[in-house]
């Protein structure tokens, strides 16, 4: 790794946002491409975040502080990117679908697509489906995440694929779901492109419906 | 109103499963908490939508369910059958669909005692819709409105308990769980929470009045199960989880220093402290329950149950049958076990329950903290303060040291990592004030106002 990098990295993995900060704006001055100050510091350092995760080493709380940290750092790099044309991992709408109030599980899967490099248009929970529609379109998103914790909000589920095929978007999107009561056949069934059981498993599948 | 000061049950030879120093009793001579342990079976619909047109087949769900759950429980001659109805939010924002379930349900375990003699009664739950409002509006408007309608009709309808899983903080307890924010999370259960159940059980506790039903109590469902779920799926450590239920009891105690009188509701894990503190009946649920959510504690959740419940069963097929049927004679089966256990004397009940104490409570600090022992002396320590947000302090303090303490003799395996976060969580707990105000007036400054409208908690927004 860059030796520039180091300081981004380690800062990531824990937590320290103003020290993040400073360190993009070194790597900056010094040069350093900002594609590679996103992949190979932020992301990578996110990467390692999420594998402490899954070794049970970090807890959500650890990740959300890593995450903030990544999130100032980012600001500092966000100019830069755009100027250079660099894209987001990918661009996810997510909600909880319309008649259910639950979204710990959607706000967590939001929270790991956000350190993956995805961006996210977090519509919230008892969203109707026109309001995925809108956001779809307004946003240019590509992938669609839909969360639901009860068996009669579920069918809402199918409901707002259907609206995303009428207003001409389905194409467009791929539809990843998940909650409780959603099962891998229920998710083709209704013609979802993909099913995670969780939230840690759901960045690798957004990352494998973006590439497809 | 009685405001807890000691124990209704101090002596730990008395914390026992099916017995409450206040039983409750219900016109039909069905005494919850009286020497017999009853299953509580909850149910509720598979994936379907509710609206106008599909009325008929919720009507038609439901009267498949109770009826075969009756007959399920007169063949099995289960000494009674409580049923909770736990109305979906449709059927809240919808009052009247909700109640007329509720007919539906009163009808069948009216013909069933009648025919069979088996003794019946029936919990009805409306959904805690002021929520649909982001952020919600606490104490007005027509979710609110609908929500009371909804007691009332229910009740009218023939419910026996009325009880709710209030949401009331919740807008800002989940951010603290998943940040791992002690002060948050006092905020939202021993502010927050606490004084929204004063009012919403001042008026559920009027509303039973009215309809001569019992009011039953409220569940920190939507705080410690929270938790507790997210420590399943190693999202949270497991002692945050564990002491965030001891940090419910405060405010779930708000419910019966307003009036309610038990059985308090399956789900409220915090239950145990609750029957320590009040002597009122609990319904707990645990292995039997699996159907619905996983947990650590599914044989110590026994330990001083007066209804045991399953939590929740959507109406599919099962090879052995339908699954609130299953789900029924699963729970006639546990409760066999406690009540012929309590037949042969109180030293045989006390044999079992510490089965059930032991098998559980070395594993998990969520268990741990569950043992009647353990809920006796923190609920002690809890209600030596005199209000529900020094009690909540009072409640992260203890538990900690508790939990590193029984680590330390061995009572408790801990990891490092788990201890590392008691560690954190006492560092935190002993920077919150000892002054109400002081803590209300540095909360606020910090509180995001687009999840939280302050001023429905009669805060200064």
């Amino acid at each position: 790794m860059d030796e520039s990098l180091k300081p981004i990295f380690d800062g990531i993995l824990e937590g320290q946002t103003s020290e993040v900060v400073s360190a993009v704006q070194n790597a900056l001055q010094q040069g350093v491409d900002p594609a590679v100050i996103l992949n190979d510091g932020m992301v990578a350092a996110m990467a390692e975040v999420g594998r402490l995760f899954e070794e049970g080493e970090y807890f959500v709380p650890e990740m959300l502080i890593a995450a903030r940290a990544m999130q100032a750092g980012l600001s500092v790099l966000k100019p830069r990117l755009a100027q250079e044309n660099v894209q987001a991992a990918g661009k996810v709408v997510a909600g909880t679908v319309k008649g259910d109030l639950h979204d710990i599980g959607k706000n967590l899967v939001c929270m790991m697509l956000e350190g993956a490099a995805f961006e996210i248009i977090d519509l919230g929970s008892d969203v109707p489906p026109e309001k995925f529609v809108e956001a779809v379109r307004e946003s240019g998103a590509n992938l669609v995440a839909l969360s639901a914790l009860l068996t009669t909000t579920m069918p809402n589920m199918q409901t707002t694929i259907e609206a995303l095929k009428a207003a001409g978007l389905r194409d467009q999107v791929k539809v990843m779901v998940g909650g409780a009561p959603i099962t891998e056949t229920f998710a083709r069934q209704i013609g979802a492109d993909g099913y995670s059981p969780d939230a840690s498993r759901a960045v690798a599948l957004a990352k494998s419906l973006v590439a497809a | 109103m009685p405001q807890y000061q000691s124990l209704s049950i101090s002596n730990l030879n008395d914390f026992i499963y099916g017995r409450s120093p206040r039983p409750v009793r219900l016109k039909n001579g069905m005494e919850i908490g009286g020497g017999v342990v009853y299953p509580e079976l909850n149910f509720t619909l598979p994936d379907m939508i509710i609206d106008a047109t599909t009325l008929p087949e919720v009507r038609r769900q439901y009267t498949q369910m109770i009826r075969e759950a009756c007959n399920r429980a007169v063949e099995l001659r289960a000494p009674g059958l409580q049923v909770e109805f736990e109305l979906l939010p449709d059927q809240t924002l919808v009052p009247e669909w909700g109640a007329e379930v509720v007919r539906i349900l009163r009808d069948t375990l009216d013909e069933t005692q009648s025919r069979h003699g088996l003794k019946t009664a029936l919990r009805v739950t409306p959904n805690d819709i002021r929520e649909f409002t982001r952020p919600p509006l606490m104490r007005r408007g027509e979710y609110v409105e609908n929500m009371f309608r909804s007691f009332t009709l229910c009740a009218e309808a023939g419910a026996d308990f009325l009880s709710i899983e209030s949401t009331g903080g919740k807008e800002i307890h989940d951010d603290a769980i998943l940040n791992g924010d002690l002060a948050g999370a006092v905020f939202a259960l021993g502010i927050l929470a606490s004084r929204d159940m004063a009012y919403l059980w001042d008026n559920i506790v009027d509303i039973s009045r009215q309809y001569g039903v019992i009011p039953a109590g409220d569940t920190a469902c939507g705080f410690g199960n929270t938790a507790m779920v997210l420590a399943e799926g190693r999202f949270i450590p497991r002692v945050w989880a564990a002491v965030i239920r001891v940090m419910t009891v405060p405010r779930s105690l708000v419910a019966y220093e307003r009036g309610a009188q038990g059985p308090s509701k399956d789900c409220a894990y915090e239950g145990v402290y609750l029957k320590a503190i009040t002597g009122c009946p609990i319904a707990m649920e645990g292995a039997e329950a699996a159907c619905a959510h996983l947990s650590p504690v599914g044989n110590i959740s026994r330990a001083v149950a007066d209804l045991w419940s399953n939590e929740s069963v959507n109406n599919v097929k099962l090879l052995g049958g339908m699954a609130p049927t299953v789900s029924l004679e699963q729970l006639v089966y546990a409760t066999r076990v406690m009540n012929t256990a309590a037949s042969h004397g109180a030293e045989a009940a006390r044999s079992l329950q510490s089965w059930w104490v032991e098998s559980d409570s070395t594993y998990d600090p969520q268990a741990f903290i569950l043992r009647p022992n353990v809920a006796l002396d923190l609920a002690a320590e809890i209600i030596s303060e005199p209000t529900p947000y020094l009690r909540t302090r009072r409640a992260a303090i203890a538990a900690a040291e508790r939990l590193r303490k029984a680590n330390a003799e061995g009572q408790l395996s801990l990891s490092n990592i788990e201890l590392r976060w008691l560690d954190r969580i006492t560092r935190q707990a002993e920077q919150l004030p000892g002054d109400e105000e002081a803590f209300i007036d540095q909360m606020i400054k910090s509180v995001d106002t687009n999840k939280v409208r302050l001023e429905e908690y009669g805060l200064a927004g």
